[in-house]
């Protein structure tokens, strides 16, 4: 089993803050923004960029919400049972400018799921994707506004991502099985 | 999970899981569009050989949420009046193409049947069979009381150290049979009262205490949930207790008894109640009582039990 670390703490903490800035600069500042966390691991991601962005932008503090997406998914017959998480969305949606976030965008259904469980929820403005890590494989004409790092892969190798918050380390790691 | 047929095949992480899936619902219900699109494509009979109101129509309204077709079967004015049997008539449906069964039966027993019949291939849940069980009132008391007493927090957790009093006609009771089994696995003590004509024989086999005087009873256990049983008349065939207004006083949650209860203690009834009789109007509409909660949450558990039993793969076709 070969496990290679793709980004360090540091690198993920460089990363994150881009992406703060290019947000940033999109949107020309932090009105109408709402980050909006792709459960688990995204819900985390979004409350780092809220962070970050509450540096760079001092005094401002952008909503941040969870946006649970399993009962829209496409796969539920083929998977076992997947639990739910919750969804929390602290704001109206109705004219906000959302960017969802996710940890790996790999073959787009989440992001397909994720843009549907927004429907229900309100009318944003604009919709716009931050992800950690774009590892290609796309299946749906789906492509992320903002990425921490683009990482080539095999279908058969996995991405995993780590979190302090959740797993005591921050790390992205390509395992590529045997 | 393949079918839902009884609380007592639940194991504890499993009912953990339906009642966390079952909060995520409860936040869908209060949102502008009630409306998941889990199981599109699928559709679902309610097969409803007994008469129900409220139950039906939350099956019904938690189907509908979660985006099945839904076909409403009710055995009056059915061919089922003609003397069809069971099996002809779920054949029959079957035919038609179904997903899934919800099925209220008298005998004990008859979703058990169905489920491991080979006349159909597709999950059943159980809608309450004979005197046997009503697993999603279980589930949905249980839901209602870790809400009540755990508030936001309650994801995960289970029912450790509450303690439960149900009370009334145990013997007919499948919603008590439910509920013993599942607070048991939650990890809730529960005591049962009733006059001895209305406790199952079987009773020292249960994980209960049990007693007959309910004035004793609460004072002794001093139980954080009273639940309040239905007198099912439509059950009583032989005489159970003397006189309407006996059991009212002996048994019934009468406006004294209620006021002697700590102000935190939750009173309970699956309904529908009859006031006067096993619960006096102060209980029913005091803060303490979650009788509307139960209805309001019944759709969510009940939308959590049919997302389980009819997606997912690996589970679903594990049949026979």
């Amino acid at each position: 089993m070969t496990v290679r670390t793709v980004l360090q703490a540091t690198d993920m903490q460089r990363a994150l803050t881009r992406i703060a800035h290019e947000i940033l600069e999109s949107n020309r500042g932090v009105q109408d923004l709402v980050l909006l966390g792709i459960p688990t691991r995204g819900v985390t991601l979004a409350h780092r960029l809220a962070d970050i962005l509450s540096t760079i932008v001092p005094g401002t503090r952008v909503p941040v919400g969870s946006l649970d997406v399993t009962m829209y998914r496409d796969d539920l017959d083929q998977q076992p049972t997947r639990t739910t998480s919750p969804t929390d969305v602290p704001v109206s949606l109705d004219g906000a400018t959302v960017v969802l976030v996710d940890d790996v965008l790999y073959s787009g259904r989440t992001v397909r799921a994720a843009l549907d469980a927004l429907t229900d929820l309100g009318r944003p403005n604009i919709v716009r994707l931050a992800v950690l890590a774009d590892r290609g494989h796309r299946e749906l004409p789906i492509r992320a506004d903002f990425v921490g790092k683009n990482l080539p892969s095999a279908h058969d190798e996995r991405i995993n991502v780590h979190l302090v918050e959740h797993d005591g380390v921050d790390l992205v790691e390509i395992d590529s099985g045997e | 999970m393949k079918n839902l047929l009884s609380t007592r095949d639940l194991t504890r992480d499993q009912a953990i899981t339906l009642l966390d899936i079952a909060e995520d619902m409860a936040d869908v219900n209060e949102r502008e569009v009630k409306k998941l699109p889990a199981l599109r494509g699928k559709t679902i009979v309610n097969l409803f050989f007994e008469d129900s109101t409220r139950t039906r129509i939350s099956f019904e309204a938690a189907e509908k949420r979660l985006s099945a077709d839904v076909i409403n079967f009710a055995a009056k004015g059915s061919s089922v009046s003609k003397g069809e049997s069971l099996k002809d008539t779920v054949q029959t449906l079957a035919a038609m193409g179904i997903d899934g069964v919800v099925i209220r039966h008298g005998a004990s027993g008859a979703p058990f049947v169905l489920a491991h019949s080979d006349w159909i291939d597709v999950p059943v849940i159980n809608a309450g069979d004979g005197t046997n069980e009503h697993p999603t009132q279980a589930l949905l008391d249980a839901f209602t009381m870790r809400r009540r007493i755990h508030g936001p927090a309650s994801r995960g957790k289970d029912l450790s150290g509450v303690k439960v009093t149900i009370v009334g006609d145990i013997l007919h009771s499948r919603v008590a049979r439910s509920n013993v089994w599942l607070l048991n696995t939650l990890g809730a003590q529960v005591q049962l009262v009733a006059p001895p004509t209305l406790m199952p024989s079987a009773i020292a086999g249960w994980p209960v205490e049990f007693a007959y005087d309910l004035d004793i009873a609460l004072a002794s256990f001093k139980p954080d949930v009273v639940m309040m049983l239905r007198i099912q008349t439509e059950r009583m065939k032989a005489a159970y207790f003397p006189h309407e207004r006996e059991y009212a006083n002996q048994w019934g949650l009468t406006a004294t008894r209620f006021a002697a209860l700590p102000t935190q203690t939750l009173v309970m009834h699956p309904g529908p109640m009859n006031r006067g009789l096993e619960i006096s109007s102060v209980a029913a509409d005091s803060p303490q009582s979650t009788v509307l909660e139960q209805v309001a949450n019944g759709v969510s558990v009940r939308m959590a039990a049919l997302y389980m039993v009819l997606t997912g793969q690996g589970e679903v076709t594990d049949v026979h």
